[in-house]
């Protein structure tokens, strides 16, 4: 459900090379190669000759001065805070707006608010405006798909904590979309501002959430409040980039239409801007609702209420069933939102495709739906069979028993395989690797990372690689840095064998297509903490458990866009290569994948980032590093500024990764 | 016309609809006497009581019990707060936690929230006797008696070997958060073992399950009270013997783990406000195995923890009456 449009700057390459710059081309291509290789070979030669020394290594309780800096930082806020003005006037006001209103919505619609046993709104009028509400920004179908979707949720008897996430998703949402939206219409009027801050929108996006959930709750106190303002953090950085992307993306022509009648700026932002770009200011809106919704487990640690709360509460004993049940009500959340959203985004042209007898009906219509929906939350709110929802949540406890079983099975019956595949992969891939990463000297590993960045993304990323390695030396944690790299390097080079084979096989069928996709979403909005027990059970407390989560989480994105990649081949291209006497095989390998050659690099580049946004989940099962530090440093007052350190080091390697592949990409396709 | 009369069918469908539910329908209204049945009675006396719940089982459970007794014989409203422990300790200053009512050791936030900050005071022992150490699985520890003495550790180490301890064995730590000397333990008893983090308790729980089920070799950190241990009794391993000052020093460590004497903690300001529910948390006590029964409800037998305090309870009447005498 995550799409791509994140980066937008990627100019798509449809057409082929013209035949005269060929030769350059190839030629330049070549030398960069050479060099790559000769780069790796000279690594390998002083790797051979210098081993274990300079490898900056930290023990698990060790500290630096700069982690030490940030503990007594951390200290002297939290013994002040009852005397300092800016909480007093900023902090504590700001959490106080924001408490009132996720207070309000969950009384509205989850918990029992004053002087009743039952919330104003009860289980039959919540379907009600969602169903009515989905139908009248999209279509009947969507609304059926959404009534569903919501009584799932009382079936399941997860009735009132699904009720909870829905009002801190929205009330997130609600909070996001506040800024984000001028602030994504500033970036896109203004090139200068759009550059002051991407940085800022990659750090929000990058920096784990576990690193700063500590400060959250000391600057906003424990609960709602800071739960909302974490998913806030998290989920407004989509929105803007989409709204400052679709005001780039309007016609220049139509602005200079405007301005030639005399508009002002004013008037051609309201009249013209908004209006043209409202359809993709909308995907926005979707992209924070997925965003919001992934942050619903993590959020649960600092006590927001709702689903994510049933997940952890269940990981505690492993209770791989109840987590799945509750991981499953969010997945359903996630579609109905994704596809309400989505349909709301096409709705006009779809209305303005449609015969002109419809919208005659629509108003009545319109207005009949309200009639009904307004009897439906007076029931809910007058009567107690529409207040809760009816029976036990049968279908919940099945399925509950029935993931039970099936984890049981797996279990059971794969893990000698698992294994023998396990053991194959750490051995012979993971473990040379790593031990090349960390074992090297630190100042040999960062002039190689500096070189491949020059080489691979030109001198620009080749600058922004050697900051990040200086920065990775400050934050004391560059052996545990390069342990996380390995295991995220060989994690993404797993994520692109899978995303080719089965991206391209996407590509080329639209029912396979059809049949995959919503499995894909299913497994990028399953809470990551619901397989975790299972994959424990397969592979063990390793980093390899660690690998296989993160390619869970990373593959559906690369697979989809490698598959739309290949879709956007020509038509007559591929035919003319069947013209020609080509097999399947020299199709893809011959026409369809070099000329996606762009969307493979952008694979790349998103792949590479949601694997590391999932070293920290990493970290809690036996990949130790960098997300172990970052968990240590959210449970232990001590150890409170190395986990800081290591969210930082984590963003570091975002940031150079990122920088080095699209300056790559932009190469490839210039 | 024709869409006129149209428009008109429409509204009367939808009246039509709007006066089958309105008339169809009855039952149960909200606010009828029936259903307003709790919080009527002794409430007030007690007021709100914020109570942390710590993330494992046997916290789980004294919670539990806590909020059970606080909110039938006191008529408490009890606010249950699932947080870690370092954000619980936190809610102490900003009034959002009343009480910790299971905490081990944490001597670095005693001296941070009690001596410097003073928002938090101890409210004595739970009765609970914390065991830290390295376990076995019980299979292995019947195959191989004498692998419960560390000495005979490195005769075996080769067997304890993964993909992640770099030719040595691994001794398999748990979450973050726990309290271990294991890294020094290791070197100081000079085992030939390499300490590999599991990163959360449910890796560390999955490990010795899968050990005991499949017979593999696993030596881990563990404790005591803890629910698994009704499902997999692992045994313990003897580490030299725990004298007063022995881990003095965090580097040189190379005794045995002390025998937790698990505490619990209010905010100042909760221990002087004069609230039944502050009596009952200094009151609690009970023992390990009171502990186990009610984390085996939850976690075994998957009682909800409201339903497992219940049953709890109400088969040892005679420790509940003497905390709230």
């Amino acid at each position: 459900m995550t799409v791509a449009v994140e980066k937008p700057e990627q100019p798509q390459k449809t057409d082929a090379v013209p035949p005269a710059a060929a030769p350059a081309a190839r030629v330049r291509k070549i030398g960069r190669g050479t060099v790559v290789a000769v780069i790796l070979v000279a690594w390998l030669v002083l790797f051979a000759v210098l081993r274990g020394k300079q490898t900056l290594a930290l023990a698990a309780a060790d500290l630096t001065d700069l982690h030490r800096w940030i503990n007594d930082l951390n200290d002297s806020i939290g013994a002040n805070r009852n005397s300092n003005p800016l909480f007093l006037y900023f902090f504590n006001e700001i959490r106080l707006v924001i408490d009132t209103l996720v207070t309000f919505l969950r009384e509205l619609i989850s918990q029992p608010s004053v002087g009743r046993p039952v919330p104003q709104i009860g289980w039959l009028g919540v379907v009600g405006i969602v169903g009515y509400v989905s139908w009248a920004v999209g279509n009947w179908r969507v609304a059926l798909l959404a009534v569903a979707g919501f009584t799932f949720f009382g079936l399941q008897g997860l009735w009132q904590q699904s009720m909870d996430t829905l009002a801190l998703v929205l009330c997130a949402v609600l909070v996001a979309l506040l800024f984000a939206i001028p602030l994504g219409v500033w970036a896109g009027l203004s090139d200068r501002f759009n550059r002051i801050v991407t940085p800022f929108l990659d750090f929000m996006q990058t920096m784990p959430t576990f690193v700063y959930l500590a400060p959250l709750t000391l600057f906003f106190l424990i609960g709602g409040a800071s739960a909302v303002i974490a998913t806030v953090i998290y989920a407004a950085p989509p929105a803007i980039r989409i709204t400052a992307h679709a005001i780039r993306s309007v016609p220049g022509t139509t602005v200079e239409a405007a301005d030639s009648l005399g508009a002002t700026r004013w008037q051609a932002l309201l009249k013209v801007l908004l209006p043209m770009s409202k359809r993709t200011v909308v995907m926005g809106v979707n992209q924070s609702i997925m965003a919001a919704l992934a942050m619903v487990t993590i959020a649960a640690l600092i006590d927001a209420p709702g689903l994510g709360k049933t997940v952890m509460q269940a990981l505690q004993s492993l209770d791989v069933g109840t987590a799945f049940n509750a991981g499953l009500a969010i997945v359903v959340m996630a579609i109905v939102l994704d596809r309400v959203t989505t349909a709301a985004s096409a709705r006009e042209e779809e209305a303005r495709r449609s015969k002109n007898r419809f919208l005659k009906w629509r108003r009545p219509l319109l207005w009949a739906g309200a009639a009904v929906t307004a009897v439906l939350v007076y029931m809910s709110h007058t009567y107690l069979w529409a207040a809760e929802f009816p029976g036990e949540g049968g279908i919940g406890s099945s399925i509950a028993s029935t993931a039970d079983t099936a984890t049981t099975w797996v279990q059971d019956s794969l893990s000698g395989v698992t294994n023998a595949f396990r053991d194959g992969i750490t051995n012979g891939l993971l473990n040379p690797f790593q031990s090349l990463l960390t074992d090297s000297p630190w100042w040999l590993v960062g002039a190689v990372l500096i070189a491949l960045g020059a080489v691979l993304g030109g001198p620009r990323a080749g600058a922004i690689a050697g900051m990040c390695v200086g920065l990775l030396v400050a934050t004391g944690l560059w052996s545990d840095a390069m342990t996380t790299l390995a295991s995220t390097l060989v994690a993404t080079v797993l994520v692109m064998l899978l995303g080719v084979a089965v991206g391209v096989w996407m590509g080329r069928s639209t029912l396979v297509d059809r049949v995959l996709r919503p499995t894909l979403d299913a497994a990028q909005v399953m809470p990551p903490f619901v397989y975790l027990v299972p994959f424990l059970a397969l592979f063990g407390a390793t980093r390899f458990t660690a690998i296989v989560a993160a390619i869970v989480y990373a593959a559906p994105v690369a697979i989809k866009i490698i598959a739309d990649g290949v879709r956007a081949v020509p038509a007559t291209t591929v035919e003319a290569a069947t013209a020609a006497g080509c097999n399947n095989w020299q199709i893809i390998t011959k026409v369809q994948l070099p000329m996606s050659r762009s969307a493979l690099t952008l694979a790349t580049n998103q792949g590479l980032i949601y694997v590391l946004s999932m070293v920290v989940v990493g970290g809690l099962v036996g990949a130790g590093a960098l997300g172990y530090d970052v968990v240590a440093g959210f449970s232990q007052g001590q150890l409170y500024g190395k986990g800081l350190a290591a969210g930082l080091a984590i963003v570091l390697l975002g940031v150079m990764f990122d920088r080095i592949t699209q300056a790559a990409a932009r190469r490839v396709s210039a | 016309m024709a869409t006129q009369v149209r428009q008109w069918r429409v509204g009367a469908a939808g009246l039509a609809v709007l006066g089958l539910t309105l008339t169809a329908c009855g039952g149960a209204k909200v606010g009828d006497s029936s259903s307003a049945s709790d919080s009527s009675g002794d409430s007030g006396k007690c007021g709100a009581f914020n109570l942390a719940v710590n993330p494992w089982v046997g916290y789980e459970a004294d919670a539990a019990v806590v909020a059970y007794v606080a909110e039938h014989d006191l008529g408490c409203t009890v606010t249950q707060k699932d947080l870690k422990e370092e954000i619980a300790w936190q809610g102490f200053g900003t009034g959002e936690v009343d009480a910790v009512i299971e905490n081990w050791g944490h001597d670095d936030l005693k001296k941070k929230y009690i001596t410097d900050q003073k928002t938090a005071v101890e409210a004595g022992s739970t009765g609970n006797k914390g065991i830290i150490g390295w376990y076995v699985p019980p299979w292995l520890a019947k195959a191989h008696p004498d692998i419960t003495d560390y000495k005979n550790l490195n005769k075996y180490a080769s067997k304890f070997k993964t993909s992640e301890s770099g030719g040595k064995g691994q001794l398999l730590d748990g979450d973050p958060s726990y309290v271990t000397n294991d890294e020094a333990l290791v070197k100081n008893l000079k085992l030939d073992f390499k300490v590999v983090y599991a990163g959360s308790e449910t890796a560390l729980i999955q490990a010795f399950r899968k050990a005991e089920k499949n017979k593999e070799w696993v030596i881990g950190y563990f404790y005591e009270p803890q629910w698994f241990l009704s499902e997999v009794p692992l045994v313990k391993v003897n580490l030299p013997k725990y004298t007063d000052g022995c881990d003095a020093d965090a580097e040189k460590v190379a005794c045995d783990y002390p025998v937790y004497d698990l505490d619990k903690i209010v905010s100042a300001k909760f221990a002087k406000s004069g609230s039944p529910a502050y009596d009952l948390v200094k009151n609690f006590s009970w023992t390990n195995d009171d502990q186990n029964t009610v984390a085996k409800y939850i976690a075994v037998d998957k009682m909800a923890p409201e339903a497992a305090a219940k049953k709890w309870v109400e088969a040892n009447r005679d420790k509940v009456d003497a905390w709230i005498k």
